[in-house]
């Protein structure tokens, strides 16, 4: 049995704040855990990793690296295949920048599910742009998924990616990643794929999913801004030309000739973010030390609690599935006369922190047919009172608004 | 933000607008849009003999866009264009919150709005119907919007 009253405690900001965040999507708060490892790691383990040659670099250094071991445990990888950035956004663009750059030419084609996050949509249509190669879009039914089919008919002998989250950050569905990569991959495609929603909930393993690319982002898991992470296969990074060029990234150079480092150093110009790499690992000890079974138990529960609430207010819609199961904490809605932002800005009066907008997925809004919507996102610090209070003042709504 | 930010006025405004409508005859008419809200409008004037002789607007966005764009209409039909540039302007230093309480005064129910100066996502909802009429008279155009391709 978890104490989720115990475990709130571990949030500062959750446990002295007076409001209800339900904007986890957007951002996890934080841990005490993670805010001591990087605290520590500044107190007590900071230089310049892999570079100085005396202790506290080498102590830098078995930091950095040592959380790069765990991230790699954490998703079922190998060490090298590990290499960090700032964020999920900055990890697909690397992937597009240097893979994309590589294998594309004209012709040739990327196949974007509708709902993806501008950051696995736009580095794509960069690329593509740039090398003549054109973007097509795999649609979901109205309950937001994508079937097998729907990808069959889409992929042709050019299709070079696929590119698609595990989980939308609008619908909250798990999508089937397994079925739809090894489509891909029968198509000769490469599947990328974008985790930022799914690892800070579920347990995720890289060779579970089959897919050749992930990506995610530490804040949206309770570790500190500036620390994300892209995963590859070994033998597709080896052969990818670097993303950045600088210190770091190189065994040598000289006038005229450069070597680069091997992988993954060689997607790491200059000096990277070891602090924030303390507290990644910090944060993943934090998420399984409860267990992600007891964490999806939990958001699951709220969630229902939540969708419960919203079903039993007219004019309040849900986007996706009726089954809470299928929403991962998110819930994306909109309510009938009151413009998303407006929604935002009442509940805020309550202390009840949504987001509003279109949630970086504009074709996918535009798909539903939908200008914007608000999305109440669950984490495993929110309580029964959270969503008691989000409930109430999304009941109050309406009338607030001079439409009862 | 308190909570009387969404007060009567600008419910009323946004729920019940005045000058929502179609406008036939109008000789100036302009799209303005606010693209962190998706707030859509056309705004549509009469002016003749240098007077916002009518007015009215159509489209779709969040409250404080449409009843911003709804007062407005109030304020500025029957005005001379000099003295609706005037109440712009007005209107814009109050949501940056450097007009004096005289001149918020001025602007009537407008006023109703003088807490966007506190709430810096929704200045451009706040602005965008008087945005559109400063476009119209003064001939400046904006353009947020970068193709990709």
């Amino acid at each position: 049995m978890t104490d989720f009253e115990l475990i709130r405690k571990e949030f500062p900001l959750i446990d002295k704040g007076d409001f209800a965040y339900l904007d986890t999507s957007a951002t996890a708060q934080k841990p005490y855990a993670v805010l001591e490892a990087v605290r520590r790691y500044y107190e007590e383990e900071n230089a310049n990793p892999l570079r100085g040659l005396y202790d506290l670099s080498v102590k830098a250094t078995e930091v950095y690296e040592g959380a790069r071991e765990k991230t790699a445990r954490f998703i079922g990888g190998e060490t090298e295949e590990i290499i960090f950035t700032r964020n999920a956004s900055e990890s697909l663009n690397l992937v597009a920048y240097t893979y994309g750059e590589k294998v594309l030419s004209e012709g040739d084609e990327i196949i974007i599910a509708i709902s993806e996050h501008h950051s696995n949509m736009l580095p794509w249509r960069y690329i593509a742009g740039k090398k003549g190669a054109a973007v097509k879009y795999l649609e979901c039914d109205e309950n937001g998924v994508y079937s097998p089919d729907s990808l069959r008919a889409l992929l042709t002998e050019r299709t070079r990616i696929v590119a698609m989250a595990q989980v939308s950050n609008i619908l909250g569905r798990v999508n089937d990643i397994p079925a739809l990569a090894a489509l891909a991959h029968s198509a000769g495609a490469v599947f990328v794929c974008d985790g930022a929603q799914s690892v800070p909930h579920m347990k995720v393993d890289v060779k579970e999913l089959g897919v050749d690319f992930l990506a995610f982002s530490g804040h949206k898991m309770g570790a500190p801004m500036g620390i994300g992470v892209l995963w590859g296969r070994k033998e597709l990074l080896e052969e990818m030309p670097p993303f950045m060029y600088g210190g770091e990234m190189i065994e040598y150079v000289t006038a005229d000739r450069v070597k680069y480092a091997e992988i993954p150093h060689k997607f790491e110009a200059g000096t990277v973010n070891a602090g924030g790499a303390a507290g990644l690992a910090a944060a993943i000890d934090f998420n399984e030390g409860i267990g992600f079974e007891n964490i999806h138990k939990r958001e699951t529960e709220l969630c229902a609690l939540a969708m419960e609430g919203i079903r039993s207010i007219p004019h309040v819609h849900i986007i996706g599935s009726e089954d809470p199961e299928e929403h991962c904490g998110i819930i994306t809605f909109y309510v009938d006369g009151v413009h998303p932002h407006d929604i935002s800005a009442v509940l805020a009066d309550d202390g009840v922190y949504i987001r509003a907008g279109h949630h970086c997925a504009q074709p996918f809004h535009k798909f539903m047919g939908v200008m914007s919507t608000a999305r109440a996102s669950i984490g495993i610090y929110n309580s029964e009172k959270d969503i008691e209070r989000f409930i109430n003042s999304l009941s109050q709504l309406r009338r607030r608004m001079g439409l009862e | 933000m308190n909570g009387t930010f969404y007060n009567e006025v600008l419910t009323e405004h946004n729920v019940r607008p005045y000058h929502k409508h179609h406008l036939e005859g109008a000789n100036f008419s302009l799209e303005g849009v606010n693209p962190s809200c998706g707030d859509d409008i056309i705004l549509s004037l009469v002016i003749e003999d240098g007077m916002v002789k009518d007015g009215a607007f159509e489209g779709d966005g969040c409250a404080i866009s449409q009843a911003s764009a709804d007062i407005m209409l109030d304020l500025i039909i029957g005005q001379t264009v000099e003295e609706a540039k005037r109440l712009a302007d007005i209107f814009f230093r109050m949501i940056k919150g450097e007009a004096t309480d005289e001149e918020i005064e001025e602007l009537d129910e407008g006023s109703a709005l003088r807490d966007v100066s506190h709430m810096p996502a929704r200045v451009k909802c706040a602005v965008l119907g008087w945005h559109t009429f400063e476009t119209i008279v003064m001939g400046k155009k904006r353009d947020d919007t970068i193709e990709t391709k």
